[in-house]
Order: C-alpha cells, then sequence, then structure tokens
C-alpha cells in the first residue's frame, strides 16, 4: 500500500522519514506486499462461504426437498427467471420494469439519506458540542430513538397527503437517528487536547468547532453513515411494502400476495447488492475525506 | 519572517528576549472534588526573566502542571496573581485567564491535530487569528519548517512521522505565533533517551534563532540541566518553589558539557533537592513515580 508499510509488516513508526533505512531489494518488497494482501484478503475463502450457501439452497430444495424447504423457489429457477428475456412473472434484467422499480428505491433512498445527514450531522455535533441544546433536546431524541419504523408507520400515512412523502419520512427516520447518535458520540470521544491546543493558538469557539470538532467527529459521523445508509435500506422496505406503487419493498410484497415466488428472491438480492454497493460507496467517501486515517490505521494494523 | 532568513547564521548565544517575563504571585490553587479540598498549589511565588528557560522540576503530582494549566487559561486559580509582562492574566478576581496564543502549551503526548498536514498545522496560529492571509501563513509555516529541518515532512500527516519528528513539528507550530512564552508539559517524557537529546539539540537551535522565554515542566534532571538558565525545585504537594538553582554554564550548550565536572555538580545538587522532596512525598504515601 505504501513505502511506510513495505518492510513485512514491520512497524515504521519508529523510523524518522528523515532517514529511511536501507532500501529492501524489489523482489522482496513485492514479496512480502503480496504475502500481506493475501493475508488481509481471502478470496478463496469469500467464495467458499458463498459456494456453501448456494450449495446447501440448491441441494434443500431441488435435490433433497427437505419438508419446510420443498415450497421455496431453488437457485436453478431464480437464476433462470431473472436471466430470463422472456421472464414468466415479468420481472428480469431484461425487463425495463425491474430497472424502474431499483431506480425508484434508490432515489428515495438517495433523498431520504441526504435528509438524514443533513439533518442529523448537525443535529449529533451540536448534542455533543452545546451543552444547553443537548440538555433541552437529548430527552426527547432518546424517548423517540426506541420506536420501531413500523410503529411509525399508521402515524405516517395520516400525517402526510402522499403515500410517497410519508414512505420517505419512514426511511430518513431511523437513518436521522443513527446518524445523529453516532456524530454526538464523535463528538464525545475527541480528546480535549486538541481543543486545548487550539485555544492555545488562538482559535475561537466556532473556529474549534470548524477546525477540530468536525474533523474529529468524521470518523463516528461516517460509522454513523454507513449504519443509516443500511437502515434506509431496512426502513424503505418497510415502508414500501405498505405503501407505494414502485420499489423493491413493493416487489417483494406484491410477488407474495400474487405468489411469484421466484420475483421474491429477485428482489431481495437486488435489494442486498443495492444495499452493498450503497455501503461501499460511503465507506469509500469517508476514505476519501479521511485520507490523514488511513495511514494511522494502517500503521496500527501493521505493527 | 527576518528569523527565518538568519537560519544559515552560525549558532550564536542568544540575545536575551526582552519580552515574556513571567511573574507568579502567592497563587493557591485547591482542588475541592468531593467536600474533601486538597491544596495543590499554596502560596507560590516565582518569576521567569524574559527570554530564559526556566525549569520546574518536582515530585509526581506535586503541582506543576496545576500552575501551567492555570498560565495557559485552562483551568482557575483560588487565589494570587499571575503576571506576563505587564498583563494580569489572572488574579484572585478574575481566576480564570483566556487562553491565547501569547502563551502556547507544548503538550505531554503531543497535540498535532491528525487531521491537518504537519505544514497546515504549523500555519494553523496565525490563520485562524487572522493575523496573516492564508498564502502568507503558508509561506512563513514552510519557512519555519525549513529553518527546522522539516521540509520534507511539510505534506504528511502526523502519524505518518516518527514521534520525536510530531515534537519538533509542534514546537514549530507554537513558535510560528511569536509567543511570548512557551509552556512545555514535559513535550520530552514519552521518547526514548537517544530521540530526547537529539530533541534537546534541535529545541535549543530553535530557541537560539528565537529566544522565547521557556516554562519547561520536567522530570528529567540532565535534561533541566542541560537546557535551563535556571532550574527551580518544588515541594511536594502543597506545591511551591523550594530551591533555585542558578545553571552557571555557557551558552550555547554543546553535547559535551554533559561530562564537565560542573555539570556534574549541578546535577547533583538538583538531584538532592529533588530527592528530597520525592522521599518526602513517598512519606506522605504520595505515589511518586
Amino acid at each position: 500500500m505504501s513505502e511506510l508499510l513495505a518492510p513485512a509488516g514491520t512497524s515504521s513508526r519508529a523510523s524518522d522519514t528523515h532517514a529511511p533505512a536501507a532500501q529492501p531489494s524489489r523482489g522482496a518488497l513485492l514479496r512480502s506486499r503480496l504475502a500481506r494482501g493475501l493475508r488481509t484478503a481471502r478470496p478463496d475463502l469469500a467464495l467458499l462461504g458463498l459456494g456453501l450457501f448456494f450449495g446447501f439452497w440448491y441441494y434443500a430444495v431441488e435435490v433433497w426437498q427437505l419438508p419446510r424447504f420443498r415450497e421455496l423457489p431453488g437457485p436453478t429457477s431464480v437464476f433462470r427467471e431473472w436471466c430470463s428475456e422472456n421472464p414468466s412473472y415479468g420481472l428480469s434484467i431484461y425487463t425495463a420494469e425491474y430497472y424502474r422499480h431499483i431506480g425508484v428505491s434508490l432515489v428515495r433512498v438517495a433523498k431520504a439519506f441526504a435528509l438524514a445527514t443533513g439533518l442529523g450531522v448537525p443535529v449529533g455535533l451540536a448534542f455533543g458540542w452545546w451543552r444547553g441544546f443537548r440538555e433541552y433536546l437529548f430527552p426527547l431524541f432518546e424517548l423517540l430513538r426506541p420506536i420501531p419504523i413500523l410503529a411509525w408507520v399508521p402515524l405516517a400515512i395520516v400525517m402526510f397527503a402522499t403515500s410517497e412523502s410519508s414512505v420517505l419520512f419512514l426511511t430518513f427516520l431511523a437513518s436521522f437517528f443513527a446518524t445523529a447518535l453516532n456524530s454526538m458520540l464523535g463528538v464525545e470521544a475527541i480528546d480535549r487536547v486538541y481543543v486545548r491546543a487550539a485555544q492555545c493558538l488562538g482559535a475561537s469557539r466556532w473556529q474549534v468547532f470548524r477546525h477540530v470538532i468536525v474533523p474529529g467527529a468524521l470518523p463516528f459521523i461516517f460509522t454513523g453513515l454507513q449504519i443509516s445508509v443500511g437502515v434506509a435500506w431496512f426502513s424503505l422496505v418497510a415502508a414500501e411494502m405498505v405503501s407505494g406503487q414502485f420499489g423493491l419493498g413493493y416487489v417483494i410484497n406484491t410477488s407474495y400476495t400474487t405468489v411469484q415466488y421466484p420475483t421474491i428472491i429477485i428482489g431481495m438480492f437486488t435489494l442486498g447488492a443495492v444495499g452493498y454497493a450503497s455501503s461501499a460507496f460511503v465507506r469509500w467517501v469517508g476514505q476519501v475525506l479521511m485520507r490523514w486515517r488511513a495511514r494511522e490505521l494502517a500503521l496500527d494494523g501493521g505493527a | 519572517m527576518t528569523r527565518v532568513s538568519e537560519q544559515t547564521a552560525p549558532i550564536t548565544p542568544p540575545a536575551r528576549s526582552r519580552r515574556g517575563a513571567l511573574r507568579i504571585d502567592e497563587v493557591s490553587k485547591i482542588y475541592d472534588p468531593d467536600g474533601a479540598a486538597v491544596s495543590a498549589v499554596d502560596r507560590c511565588s516565582l518569576r521567569v526573566e524574559a527570554g530564559e528557560i526556566c525549569m520546574i522540576v518536582g515530585p509526581s503530582g506535586c503541582g506543576k502542571t496545576t500552575l501551567l494549566q492555570a498560565i495557559a487559561g485552562f483551568h482557575p486559580i483560588s487565589s494570587g496573581t499571575i503576571t506576563l509582562d505587564d498583563e494580569v492574566l489572572c488574579s484572585t478576581d478574575k481566576p480564570l485567564a483566556k487562553p491565547g496564543s501569547d502563551r502556547v502549551v507544548v503538550f505531554q503526548n503531543g497535540a498535532l491535530f491528525p487531521w491537518k498536514t504537519n505544514l497546515e498545522n504549523v500555519a494553523f496560529g496565525p490563520l485562524v487569528q487572522g493575523t496573516l492571509t492564508k498564502r502568507a501563513a503558508l509561506e512563513k509555516a514552510r519557512g519555519m519548517m525549513a529553518g527546522a529541518g522539516l521540509t520534507e515532512v511539510e505534506h504528511n500527516y502526523p502519524s505518518e512521522v516518527s514521534s520525536g519528528t510530531r515534537r519538533r513539528v509542534e514546537i514549530v507550530r507554537a513558535l510560528m505565533n511569536d509567543p511570548k512564552v512557551l509552556l512545555m508539559d514535559e513535550p520530552y517524557r514519552a521518547l526514548d533517551a537517544l530521540t530526547r537529546r537529539v530533541m534537546h539539540g534541535a529545541l535549543l537551535e530553535l530557541y537560539y534563532r528565537q529566544p522565547v522565554t521557556m516554562f519547561f515542566i520536567t522530570h528529567d534532571l540532565e535534561e533541566a540541566v542541560y537546557l535551563g538558565h535556571k532550574i527551580i525545585v518544588m515541594t511536594t504537594r502543597p506545591c511551591r518553589p523550594k530551591q533555585t538553582i542558578p545553571v552557571t554554564l555557557e551558552h550555547p550548550r554543546t553535547p559535551e558539557v554533559v561530562t564537565s565536572a560542573r555539570f556534574l555538580a549541578l546535577l547533583r545538587e538538583t538531584r538532592a533537592a529533588v530527592d528530597e522532596e520525592a522521599l518526602k512525598a513517598f512519606q506522605d504515601g504520595e505515589k511518586e513515580g
């Protein structure tokens, strides 16, 4: 990954960058990097895990036909349907409908996630940094936070004129709580010595907030955002099952009522894939914004 | 900026600065955590002359850091007066000083912002104070870092360089503000002995270029004799000066001085004074470390 990590995981922390140690030979460097790469990422194990899962599914449903599994669609029928140009239940990678459902769900999650981030991060930072605000509103926050999303459904339907806005509200809610709570914890986790150092250097309270509190809380904020994007998908599906006319949650729910079992599984796997991708995207943004941390973490791991 | 251009000049004994005279008068600090009042500092009076490196030594937990934090403005005093040049920092009426860039602290475990590069850290002070434009601040920071031999690590994050380098960057960050006094809270405690010696040389080099007053807390008596103009030995809790030892060694100091008879005599004198207090602290059931 970097020069600092090169010599087979020895800690570079102690060696001064002014006087780099003797350069290891190119071959040794490559070998140690390869070994390191294999140690940390094991694609073979990941494949084995996936293989076991799909193998069990296949055998349980299609070969052995185990008692409770007999009713389920097997992997071959699901994948045949998924990749069929002319799907029997109307949904496959060749139909425009499929992408429309994905698109609608993605847009909803993106809107709700943006709203939850835009509101949750400032509220969380204010909870952590502004004692008066926290004492005023944190008890209310803690009272509302444990209420499950499904419990909000009736109220959301009553409160909002369109089903679209009630879906958005439900999706937003859980994300907001996760983001705000983690942002607050992020502020609390900052070593006060940085605040003092900034004060010594002449920073005003606002400058301390901007230059110390916000960047210092960023690692926790991004942990929160990763949780938040996950719960956004979770609550979106719950909301779409209740109301809404498009989206992956809607697909799963209507396929159930119309007994189109392979389509349920298609919806589920599609959700898994988009959910995974959105969480990876958030993680990537976090890494770009916190490059200062990449080395720190890598060095801690390499020591 | 003028100081930076002097970097190639040969090291000369410092012309004493005329600013940064620190006066501590009858300062007391009583902690009252849960009803049981503990006197950390008791009617402590001491002077640090302008441009002087004043080493503060004493048993652990004796209240040295309390004093430093009162000067910095992190904690209020209970009574007394602390004056820097003609400005009263804090007094019985106004017990908490306002932190400011005329008194920059160099922290025990380092406090460079991990999310800023070394250069951004160094430029931070003038930028937030608004005394320099961004461009001018970065330029001055580059000059200061070059003067300290830190050009190579300008664009590194603090986590990417050694702990010794981090300490040097932090001191340059403090000096960037042209402070009246540097408050050194055992800055080299966590370093190994060899790195520490390198740090001493680097610090003196910076000092000879910019002779700033230092209020320097340490447990390392050799460090105290090697760096200081004078050493103030503190009593065990409550903290007050027990003895002031003038360090009668020529500046600039060179590593050879540590084997000289006078250095060893000063070291012996300091040790005798500190040991007496440490023993008392131990007998009082205080933890000595």
